[in-house]
């Protein structure tokens, strides 16, 4: 009976949590339709999560194409396929790598700085100023972070993207000995349309993702520092695994058929 | 006029206000004093709508505000008459001074074009004592004393009908604690604004206050004229001036 009423309980907080992330997201993003609206602070958060990633989204996918370039090209040995180097760095990274480690990286980079900050605005009654000072913070602060991440997410995977795929070039042509134009024709050849659109509509998914979980869990932390070491915690876990959990639907209703 | 009736408010199994009536008339000032965490914050915020009561009723001006969902243009119109001095001053730390002080002149119904909405700021600091040196410094930059005379300007900056100040003098030296309590009483007075303080700071309540009103036990146990304070008569005052161990309010808590 007891262990019924555990997982029931689980169940229960798990459908609750649910319940109350969605409330959240449909209310920041209703807030589209409704003046006033704060174009500064949209702009702040494009340059904070789209322009001040960009070292950490190229270092990440630069050393990532350049692995996968070793590793296909070692296990392609095993059955004489070392050729398909090219379209597997190409594939592999513009389907499932980019964006899923740049997703990471946004959650572990622009999640936590978004959910700390509004957690230490939480306990310091900056949100209860800012609603007196007839500002909501779902407008002016969840709706421009959320916003921004979910419009500038393509951008950076398709960066990334492009990074990663140059990484499997230079470890193809300088150490493995492709011919560089064969290496770069194999990759345009080989990749489609649909590849870089799912790339790109699952970075736009995890953006909206990794600063919602942010905002969510900065807005509810608890009090002092610990509270906000715990929402910030609360905030990263949440984000990566829901990006991971996304990217398998997404992948599923891209590549299923 | 704010007038609260019978207001309850409890967090959890944690009871805070257990019937909480009180009566302020329209440009007078009110100093509710209890010891920490008797639920002053809470009561200030159940006004505001920062928390909702569990039972009871609130009106501002005859108008039920109880109730009013954010968002809708009546809780807008309702906080646009409001200034708050927060305890720790809650200032946005990634806005500098100035656009802490007129932050609700550069958006929303209030919007005013950037360059008066900076004059209006420099004003207002300049009238809680700051140079305009500190407009464009970052609240990080500033003593604590200088942090509470921003949030004091940014309080005022569109001069509110009714202004809350919560502990306005805590954490401050007492020569800066007297400097806010001038500050305060001098600019209520000065824009007729109806008051309201929490404070446990005495020297505090004899400066700013009109009306006294104790908060114990999540009850308002006396209120009057600040004048009739010390011969009242009431146990709990009477502990809370004398800042005595004996008498009704437990010091182990």
């Amino acid at each position: 009976m007891n262990v019924l009423a555990i997982i029931g309980r689980a169940v229960l907080a798990m459908l609750a949590a649910i319940g109350r992330v969605t409330l959240f997201a449909i209310d920041a993003v209703s807030h589209l339709g409704r003046p006033p609206y704060y174009p500064r602070e949209f702009a702040q958060a494009l340059v904070q999560i789209g322009y001040f990633s960009l070292p950490v989204v190229g270092l990440t996918t630069i050393f990532t194409g350049g692995a996968l370039a070793l590793q296909i090209y070692a296990g392609g040995a095993r059955f004489s396929a070392e050729a398909v180097v090219p379209q597997i760095v190409a594939i592999g990274m513009v389907r499932e790598l980019g964006p899923v480690l740049v997703g990471l990286m946004i959650a572990a980079r622009v999640t936590s700085s978004i959910a700390a900050e509004i957690a230490t605005m939480k306990v310091t009654e900056q949100i209860d100023a800012l609603i007196t000072l007839s500002t909501n913070p779902a407008k002016y602060l969840t709706l421009p972070r959320v916003l921004a991440a979910t419009v500038v997410m393509p951008f950076l995977v398709g960066v990334g993207d492009i990074i990663g795929i140059m990484g499997g070039y230079l470890v193809g042509v300088e150490r493995l000995g492709f011919n560089a134009g064969t290496y770069l024709r194999n990759t345009i050849d080989f990749l489609e349309p649909l590849d870089v659109v799912s790339s790109l509509t699952k970075a736009a998914a995890f953006g909206f993702l990794a600063a919602l979980m942010g905002c969510y869990f900065g807005m509810r932390s608890g009090r002092g520092a610990q509270g906000v070491g715990r929402a910030t915690k609360s905030a990263v876990v949440a984000a990566s695994v829901l990006i991971l959990a996304a990217n398998f639907v997404l992948t599923e209703l891209f590549f299923s058929a | 006029m704010i007038e609260l009736v019978d207001v309850h408010k409890a967090f959890g199994a944690n009871t805070v206000l257990t019937g909480v009536s009180l009566t302020l008339r329209k440009g007078r000032s009110m100093v509710i004093i209890g010891g920490s965490g008797t639920g002053k914050s809470v009561l200030l915020k159940c006004v505001l709508g920062l928390v909702q009561p569990d039972k009871g009723a609130i009106s501002v001006d005859g108008t039920d505000v109880t109730n009013l969902r954010q968002g809708t243009p009546e809780r807008d119109a309702f906080l646009a008459r409001f200034g708050m001095l927060f305890q720790g001053s809650a200032l946005f730390d990634s806005l500098p001074v100035w656009q802490n002080v007129a932050f609700r002149l550069l958006r929303g119904s209030l919007k005013k074009p950037r360059a008066e909405a900076r004059d209006i700021a420099i004003e207002k600091l300049r009238r809680v004592g700051l140079s305009s040196d500190v407009a464009d410094l970052f609240p990080a930059e500033l003593s604590g004393g200088m942090q509470k005379r921003v949030g004091l300007a940014r309080a005022i900056a569109t001069e509110p009908e009714i202004i809350f100040f919560d502990e306005p003098t805590t954490g401050l030296d007492p020569i800066m604690a007297g400097v806010i309590n001038d500050l305060i009483r001098g600019i209520a007075s000065e824009m007729g604004s109806t008051a309201m303080t929490i404070t446990h700071d005495m020297s505090s309540v004899r400066a700013i206050a009109d009306e006294v009103a104790m908060l114990h036990d999540g009850m308002i146990q006396w209120t009057g004229p600040a004048s009739e304070m010390d011969s009242c008569g009431d146990p709990c005052v009477a502990q809370f001036i004398a800042g005595s161990a004996e008498g009704p309010i437990k010091t182990v808590r």
